[in-house]
């Protein structure tokens, strides 16, 4: 299975103007019929308009055992979220 | 009118047992994948002909419901293609079965879009995206098993040998097909039929064969030894507890 049928990762848009997310893997031989399959597989319930297939070979992943240096550092750093302005109440929800 | 009932009802019964056949494969394919894609294109065949079943049931007037043109009719009742029994084989003659259907129901379908009739113009417009998909997917499998290992080539080849008899009768019209006035000409499907299987079979590296004996009579009731044993499967459960609901 695993050579003839590599793995895929599948990204589907639920609707047009959000982004593709990722909804889950495959098993497939080619491009084409990794699209078929993620469409059999992953839109069954009308979850997308979209879907785009990606060999998970092709995908570099940070290293978990660097996650404490990646992220960590993000922690303390509040400031960046955009919550110290007072909306007025005439916005409403933004 | 009973002219319209024996033509939608062969046509409810054409995706019934094909759709029936291709259930069997739940749980069985041979990767993850198929085993959610075959049963979907199942539905899709079950999901036409219970609107088809429902509008014969009306059409008839006599208080049978679709359940009961669907499960409760016996062997030569049944009016479906011969290639829509045909057993599910290996992958390549299940993938093959359901090219050669939906190549013609695509175009039976887009035909249908102009019907006069309203429940045909309906199920024509569900319809004619389903078999579009039937025929990529199905298609692209042929060309992969056709043009693939050794082995898958040589299973492709007995498909086409096994089930390419029973292909004439894709474009016979029966008499009530004829006559109820809202139905396309079936043989007018052959150049896209034709069409459709040059372009997969060239992919897939198959000859269209010659077939001296072409297969048919599904129409008038006459079918193979298989479809008893898919009756007997399908209708067990509506025979052992009839009126069953869940």
């Amino acid at each position: 299975m695993g050579n003839e049928t590599p793995l895929w990762e599948v990204f589907i848009r639920p609707r047009n103007g959000l982004s593709h997310k990722h909804a889950g893997s495959l098993h497939a031989a080619d491009e084409v019929l990794a699209l078929q399959a993620a469409r059999d597989v992953y839109t069954r319930r009308g979850e997308g308009v979209s879907i785009w297939v990606v060999p998970s070979a092709a995908i570099t992943a940070s290293d978990p055992g660097e996650a404490a240096q990646n992220f960590d550092p993000a922690g303390d750093k509040i400031y960046r979220h955009p919550t110290f302005y007072d909306i007025p109440d005439d916005v409403g929800h933004m | 009118m009973a002219a319209l009932f024996d033509a939608v009802l062969e046509l409810a019964d054409d995706h019934l047992i094909l759709g029936h056949r291709i259930s069997e494969w739940c749980g069985h394919a041979p990767m993850l994948e198929e085993d959610l894609a075959l049963p979907n294109m199942a539905l899709d065949l079950i999901g036409t002909a219970r609107t088809l079943y429902e509008y014969a049931a009306r059409l008839e007037g006599r208080g049978r419901s679709e359940d009961d043109l669907a499960f409760l009719r016996v062997e030569r009742e049944y009016r479906n293609l011969l290639l829509c029994e045909r057993p599910n084989g290996d992958f390549a003659q299940t993938m093959l079965r359901q090219l050669y259907f939906a190549a013609v129901m695509e175009p039976f379908w887009k035909a249908a879009l102009d019907s006069p009739d309203e429940v045909i113009r309906g199920v024509a417009g569900k319809a004619v995206k389903e078999m579009a998909y039937h025929v990529r997917h199905a298609g692209e499998w042929v060309i992969r098993l056709g043009d693939g290992t050794g082995e898958s080539a040589a299973r492709m080849q007995a498909a086409v040998a096994e089930l390419h008899r029973f292909t004439d009768e894709l474009f016979e019209d029966s008499a009530a097909a004829a006559d109820c006035g809202v139905l396309p000409a079936r043989r007018g499907m052959r150049a896209d039929w034709d069409r459709v299987i040059g372009m997969v079979f060239a992919e897939a590296l198959l000859e269209v064969p010659e077939v001296p004996f072409p297969q048919t009579g599904g129409r008038a009731g006459l079918h193979g030894e298989d479809l008893g044993h898919l009756l007997a499967q399908m209708q067990y459960l509506q025979r052992a507890y009839p009126g069953a609901e869940w």
